[in-house]
C-alpha cells in the first residue's frame, strides 16, 4: 500500500499548472486505493476523496503532520462535486473501494469522512448497509480536515457551507478561455468567408481585412464574458448571468469602438457593438456551471429567456455583416 | 449563500413535514445552508438558496425529501437541448462545465 507525505514536488505544481490551464483537465488523475498518510494505525480516521489529481494533492497538503488513512475513489479523474453529480463519487463507488482495500481489516473502528460534496452522490445508510462503515460527512474545504478532526468530527456551519471568493473565481479564468479555442477557430472560419462576400463576388482582401475589427469585438467580448463577470460576480447588479455579461459587453463596446473605429465602417461598427455584448452575455451564462450556486431550474429559467435573444442578435448581425460590404 | 443568489422562485425542492423524524442529516449535507430543524422537524431557512445538487434528498433516511437533482449548468443544457432536437452531441464530453 502506498505511503504519501503533503509536500509537493515540482511535478505536482507543474501538473496542477498544466491542469487549470487546461491541457491535461481531463486526464490527470491518481490511482484509486488505500494510502497512507503520516504512520495511520488501526484506531487513525479514514478519509475519502476522488482521485482528480488536483483533488488530491490539495487533501494530501491540507493534512500536513496528520496520520491516517486515505481511501481514493476512482471517478475518472474527476473531482468530488462534480463525480458526485455524474454519479461517479456514488454509495456504489464508495462500497466497491472499501470491499477492495478490506478496510475492516485496516481499522478497528467503522467511520468513514467523506468530503460534504461528495453527498450529493452517496447514500449514508446504504454504504453503512453494506459494508457496516457509517459515513460521517466532513467540511466542504479540506483544509478545514484538521480542524474537523481536532474537534472530534465537528463540522461549524461555516465549514459546512460553499463560499465562492476571487480566489477561485480567478483560478477558473484561463481553462475556460482554453476551452474556448477551438469553437473561436470555427467562428472565425465562418467570418473569413462572410467577409469576403461582395459585389466582387469574393473578395481575398476583404475577407482578410474585415477579420481585424471582428478580432477585436470578439476580444472585446470574451473579455466580458469570461474574464470581468467572473471577477466582478459579486458587484453585478443581475441575478442572471446572461444580462450580467451583456452588461459587461456593454461596457466594453466602449472599449471595442476605440480600437476597432479606423478599420470598419459605420454599418459594421454596429453589428460589432451588438456582438460584443451577445457574446459577453453567453459566456457569462455558460458560467454558470463552473459556480457553486446555480440550480438547473434557474439555468433554464434564463436559458429560455436569454438564448432566443442570442440567436437573433447573432442572425441579425451576419446579415447585416453581409449587407454592409454592399452598402460600404 | 449570503453573497450570491441565483433565480428566485424556481428550484423544484419539496419537503413532506408529515414524513420528516427530525435527524437534520439534510442540514449537515446542504452546502447552502437551505434548511434547518425546528420543534423536530426540518423546515425551510432559505428555500431560493437550492441548488437541487440531490444530497439532502440521497441521504435523508426517510425519503421526505423530494428534488429533481442535476447541476446548473448552461453548457450541458445546450447539449440536452440539442441532444432532444436529434442533433448528435457528445453528452458528459470533455467541454463545459464538469
Amino acid at each position: 500500500m502506498p505511503s504519501i507525505t503533503h509536500a509537493w514536488g515540482l511535478q505536482d505544481w507543474l501538473g496542477t499548472a498544466f491542469a487549470r490551464l487546461g491541457v491535461t483537465r481531463n486526464n490527470y488523475a491518481v490511482s484509486p486505493g488505500l494510502y497512507a498518510m503520516g504512520n495511520p494505525d488501526a484506531n487513525s480516521p479514514v478519509i475519502v476523496t476522488a482521485n482528480y489529481k488536483l483533488t488530491f494533492d490539495a487533501v494530501r497538503g491540507d493534512l500536513a503532520g496528520q496520520n491516517l488513512w486515505m481511501v481514493v475513489l476512482d471517478t475518472r479523474g474527476i473531482n468530488v462535486w462534480c463525480a458526485a453529480g455524474k454519479n461517479l463519487f456514488s454509495t456504489a463507488e464508495v462500497i466497491k473501494q472499501l470491499q477492495r482495500v478490506r478496510l475492516d481489516r485496516v481499522v478497528k473502528h467503522r467511520r468513514i469522512i467523506l468530503p460534504q460534496l461528495g453527498a450529493p452522490g452517496v447514500s449514508a445508510k446504504e454504504v453503512r448497509r453494506a459494508t457496516g462503515f457509517s459515513v460521517v460527512y466532513g467540511p466542504v474545504l479540506s483544509a478545514d480536515l484538521p480542524a474537523f478532526l481536532e474537534s472530534g468530527m465537528q463540522a461549524t456551519t461555516e465549514m459546512r457551507t460553499v463560499r465562492f471568493p476571487l480566489k477561485e473565481r480567478a483560478v477558473l479564468i484561463p481553462v475556460e478561455i482554453m476551452l474556448l479555442w477551438k469553437t473561436l477557430l470555427l467562428a472565425f472560419a465562418v467570418m473569413f468567408v462572410l467577409s469576403g462576400i461582395g459585389p466582387d463576388i469574393f473578395s481575398f482582401s476583404a475577407a482578410v481585412g474585415r477579420l481585424a475589427p471582428f478580432a477585436w469585438a470578439t476580444l472585446f467580448g470574451v473579455l466580458a464574458g469570461q474574464v470581468a463577470v467572473p471577477v466582478l460576480l459579486p458587484v453585478l447588479p443581475f441575478r442572471a448571468f446572461a444580462a450580467n455579461g451583456a452588461l459587461t459587453g456593454g461596457v466594453a463596446v466602449l472599449l471595442m469602438l476605440a480600437c476597432a473605429w479606423p478599420l470598419a465602417t459605420w454599418l459594421e461598427l454596429v453589428v460589432l457593438a451588438a456582438w460584443t455584448p451577445c457574446l459577453g452575455s453567453f459566456l457569462a451564462m455558460n458560467f454558470s456551471g463552473s459556480t457553486p450556486y446555480t440550480s438547473p431550474t434557474g439555468v433554464e429559467w434564463e436559458m429560455r429567456r436569454a438564448v432566443p435573444l442570442q440567436i437573433l442578435t447573432v442572425a441579425v448581425c451576419l446579415c447585416l455583416w453581409v449587407a454592409a460590404a454592399f452598402i460600404g | 449563500m449570503k453573497d450570491f443568489r441565483y433565480i428566485d422562485g424556481v428550484a423544484s425542492i419539496a419537503l413532506e413535514a408529515k414524513t420528516c423524524v427530525g435527524c437534520g442529516v439534510c442540514v449537515q449535507v446542504c452546502p447552502h445552508q437551505v434548511f434547518t430543524v425546528q420543534k423536530g422537524k426540518a423546515v425551510f431557512a432559505d428555500r431560493n438558496a437550492c441548488i437541487e445538487c440531490g444530497a439532502c434528498a440521497r441521504n435523508c433516511p426517510v425519503d421526505a425529501i423530494l428534488v429533481t437533482p442535476g447541476v446548473g449548468c448552461a453548457s450541458l443544457m445546450i447539449k440536452r437541448w440539442l441532444h432532444e432536437k436529434g442533433i448528435p452531441v457528445r453528452l458528459g464530453g470533455g467541454t463545459g462545465c464538469c
